[in-house]
This record gives C-alpha cells, sequence and structure tokens, in this order.
C-alpha cells in the first residue's frame, strides 16, 4: 500500500514547522515518528497534502529534571521514556507504559508527542499522561501556552491543539512515592488494548481509561465515589457510568464495561488506593 | 543514506516507503514484505544499530540514515553470530520471517546482551513466524546470545 502523493517538507526547527502549519494549513500534517499517521495514509485514511517532517528534531528529544516535575521533549521516542532512570524513578507508570506500546520496533520510532497528539482512544500513553496530571507545552505563531492533560483530548483523534500549533513538551508531576497501576488487557502480544486502566494514588487517586469512549478519559464516576469515601471495589463498580464504550470485531460496549469494572478493581487495589 | 556500509544517493518520490526503495530501488531484496501493515516484522531493519520496521518508514525519513539490512550482517563471507545460531539450531523453516527475525534478535541483544528466555519472547513479539513455532528461533537467539557472551 503506497500512501497518495504529497510534498514533503522538512522543518529545521519547531519555529520552521509552525510557519509551514500556518502557510499549508489543513493541507499539511506534522509527522514524527509516522507510526500513526503514516499507516492512516496508506490506507488512504489521511491524505494530506504536505507533510511536514519534525521527526529529525532532536533538541525536542529530551527527558530533564525540571525541579518539581520531569520535562519531556515532544519528539522523545517511546524507547527512552521507557528505559529513562529519570522517569523510572519520579514517574514510573509512565516508563512502564511506554515499554508496554506495540513491539520494540515500534518503541524505536513511535514518540510520547506524536500519541498524544494523534489522541486515539485506544492509545496507551495518553492515559497514564492523564493519571499523572501532566501538563502539555504547545507552541503557536503567537507563542507558547499550557495545557492540562484533562482538557487537551477533545474528540476522537481530536486535540485542543489549533491548527498551527505543535506539542513541543510535556511535564510530568514528580510522584515517586504514589501507588500506581497499568492493566492492559489484550489477547495479542504486541495488540492494542481492548480496554486499559491506569491508576496514581498519592492522597487521592486518578484513574484514566483506554478505550472506553471517543477521548482518552478519566474515570470521573470512580474518582468521585473514592473521594466521597467509597470502598475500592464499590468505586469499581462505578468504572463504566457514564460511559459510551467504543464496538468492534473485539469486544462490544457490554463486554468493555465489566472489563472495565474488573480492571478498574485490579488498578485501584495494586495502586494502593481505596 | 548509508546502507550496509556504502553510501547509496537518489531522488525519491516523497510517498516512497523505505522498504520499497530498500529492494526496487537498491536491489536488496533480502527485507521482505509481509503484512505491510507494520504488524509482522518481515521488514525490519536496523537504523543506527535499532529495529525499526521499514514498511512504516518512508525513504525520505532515512535522509542522511545509516542503515543495516540483512545483507549487511555477514562480514567477509563469515556469517554474523546470530545468522549462525538459526543455521545451527534450525531457526527458519521457509525463511520468510528470517531476515527480519535475525535484525529484530540483534537488536534486542545490544539492548540486552543476556536475555531470559521470556525476556527473547516479549523482546520478538513484534515479529511472526508461521513455520517454526517459535521454539527454535528463541534458541537461536539464546545460542547467538550465549556465544556473543
Ligand atoms: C504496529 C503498531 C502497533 C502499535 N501499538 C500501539 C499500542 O499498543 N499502544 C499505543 O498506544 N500505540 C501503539 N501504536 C502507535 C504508536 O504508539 C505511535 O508511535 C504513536 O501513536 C504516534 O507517534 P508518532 O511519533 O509515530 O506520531 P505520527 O504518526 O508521526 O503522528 C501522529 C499524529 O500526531 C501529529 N503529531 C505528531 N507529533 C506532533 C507534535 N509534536 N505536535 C503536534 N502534532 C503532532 C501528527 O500530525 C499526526 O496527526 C502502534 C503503532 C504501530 C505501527
Ligand atoms: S511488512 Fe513491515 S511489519 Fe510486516
Ligand atoms: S520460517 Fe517460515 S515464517 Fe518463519
Amino acid at each position: 500500500m503506497i500512501p497518495a502523493a504529497f510534498d514533503y517538507v522538512e522543518a529545521v526547527s519547531a519555529e520552521a514547522a509552525i510557519a509551514a502549519l500556518g502557510q499549508h494549513g489543513d493541507e499539511a500534517k506534522l509527522m514524527a515518528g509516522g507510526h500513526s499517521l503514516l499507516p492512516l495514509m496508506k490506507f488512504r485514511l489521511a491524505t494530506p497534502s504536505v507533510v511536514i517532517d519534525i521527526g529529525r528534531l532532536s533538541d525536542l528529544s529530551y527527558i530533564n529534571d525540571g525541579g518539581d516535575h520531569v520535562a519531556i521533549g515532544a519528539l522523545t521516542r517511546h524507547a527512552a521514556v521507557e528505559t529513562s532512570d529519570l522517569l523510572k524513578s519520579q514517574a514510573p507508570i509512565l516508563a512502564h507504559v511506554a515499554g508496554e506500546v506495540g513491539d520494540p520496533a515500534v518503541r524505536h520510532r513511535g514518540t510520547l508527542g506524536g500519541s498524544l497528539a494523534h489522541g486515539d482512544p485506544a492509545s496507551d500513553l495518553p492515559a497514564a499522561i492523564l493519571a499523572l496530571n501532566a501538563t502539555m507545552v504547545v507552541k503557536g505563531p503567537s507563542g507558547q501556552r499550557e495545557i492540562a492533560a484533562t482538557d487537551f483530548f477533545t474528540g476522537f483523534l481530536q486535540t485542543a491543539l489549533a491548527a498551527d500549533e505543535m506539542l513541543t513538551e510535556i511535564r510530568v508531576p514528580k510522584v515517586p512515592d504514589a501507588g500506581w497501576s497499568y492493566q492492559k488487557f489484550n489477547r495479542r502480544a504486541q495488540d492494542w488494548a481492548i480496554v486499559g486502566v491506569a491508576a496514581v494514588s498519592n492522597g487521592s487517586t486518578n484513574v484514566a481509561l483506554v478505550n472506553m469512549g471517543q477521548t482518552p478519559l478519566r474515570a470521573a464516576a470512580v474518582e468521585a465515589a473514592l473521594g466521597g469515601g467509597a470502598s475500592a471495589a464499590d468505586a469499581a463498580a462505578a468504572a463504566a457510568e457514564g460511559l459510551t464504550p467504543p464496538e468492534d470485531l473485539n469486544a462490544d460496549a457490554t463486554y468493555r464495561a465489566h472489563l472495565a469494572k474488573v480492571l478498574v478493581g485490579r488498578a485501584l487495589s495494586e495502586a494502593g488506593a481505596g | 543514506m548509508t546502507v550496509n556500509g556504502e553510501v547509496r544517493s537518489a531522488d525519491v518520490e516523497p510517498r516512497t516507503l523505505l522498504v520499497h526503495h530498500l529492494r526496487d530501488v537498491l536491489g536488496l531484496t533480502g527485507t521482505n514484505v509481509g503484512c505491510d501493515t507494520s504488524s509482522c516484522g518481515a521488514c525490519t531493519i536496523h537504523i543506527d544499530g535499532e529495529s525499526v520496521k521499514s514498511c512504516t518508514m518512508l525513504a525520505v525519513q532515512a535522509r542522511g540514515a545509516n542503515i543495516t539490512t540483512i545483507e549487511g550482517m555477514a562480514t567477509n563471507g563469515e556469517l554474523h553470530p546470530m545468522q549462525a545460531a538459526f543455521m545451527e539450531c534450525h531457526g527458519l523453516q521457509c525463511g520468510y520471517c528470517t531476515p527480519g527475525m535475525v535484525m529484530a534478535a540483534t537488536s534486542l541483544l545490544k539492548e540486552n546482551p543476556n536475555p531470559s528466555e521470556t525476556e527473547v519472547r516479549i523482546g520478538l513479539e513484534g515479529n511472526l513466524c508461521r513455520c517454526t513455532g517459535y521454539h527454535n528461533i528463541v534458541k537461536s537467539v539464546l545460542t547467538a546470545a550465549g556465544g556473543a557472551a
């Protein structure tokens, strides 16, 4: 399968990429690792007329100590997140979840920024970022702004990024002592999650769900129940409350709702919540 | 780009996939296409020593990259230890998956020189084999790891 024809622009800096987005508008797509975009282009589900390659912006590939947070460049590959000693000690759930993505070859190319900007409800990393209450740093023609993870995912494959904005950094609060758990349910190695649950327990407990709606999302009903003093078991029973899980060959909505309850229960117990 | 130690340059259409460039333009047909959807690993090559699925990369994304394909593994007619181990342990039957397996396995050993059997199985999760049942592939990789140590 060959993608439809497009013009190729190699960005030499984030600023150049943003300028190119401004110039080409909706016709253009940024390409980081290409491991979500290129498969869509091969199936011709995406047909951008301009591809702006940001994959070589090595100055946006870093994992730095930012004081109260860890600052991760948007172009950091999954493999680097997975093996980072800083993340393993300060936000271990993120390093763990990066290691759950696809297979090693996928992790050598795919980037954290690409996974988040893609906004796929089936992806693993957005759930970890939501449960960690991370902050997205975004650059556009008029400068830089910050978006809370909970405000970032707005619709199916839609994010709060404007058409001429680029995600440049992800700031992850340090939670070295938090309890955490990631529950990924799939049938074969390397597959996407049928349902996934990320939990981070640090005083209060954040719970995020994979593949339980149009976007990566927080399990609001579970969090509210825990906040109201419910036991972990009672809170887990609320996992699918208010949600409309997707239906596909792997699972219908009822099965997904069942999985969510079971997996949230396991996640809360592993994270030591409730 | 540098391919198996040789500088190769060409003008390519942006939509050309790296695997097609390697096979059709450079004539390196050892790298196979199995699924064309990044699932099977038959197209695995190395970029700077790391495994990458070349069906899920544009040739233009590899501008300036240091690429190794299965053809670049043997030195002076002598098989790479991983290739030798696959031969010794019967790690292949039809051989279709083998180039990708060898490339994925050498990348794995670079990152984890002494893997357990489980780590080998997980490390090769992105490579499918329709023939062997994996047992002898895992044995080959463990043998190569032992030999290299
Ligand atoms: C075989 C296979 C298995 C996979 N399995 C999993 C899995 O189990 N779990 C999982 O979570 N993911 C999985 N993935 C997806 C993988 O994690 C991708 O790497 C990731 O989703 C996208 O990252 P990328 O850098 O490749 O982004 P790209 O494909 O380059 O881009 C994706 C989208 O984000 C936009 N974008 C990229 N970077 C930026 C930026 N900095 N600012 C603004 N917009 C940007 C692009 O324009 C595009 O729309 C799999 C992929 C493959 C091929
Ligand atoms: S052909 Fe590339 S992974 Fe199957
Ligand atoms: S030997 Fe035939 S596919 Fe692996």
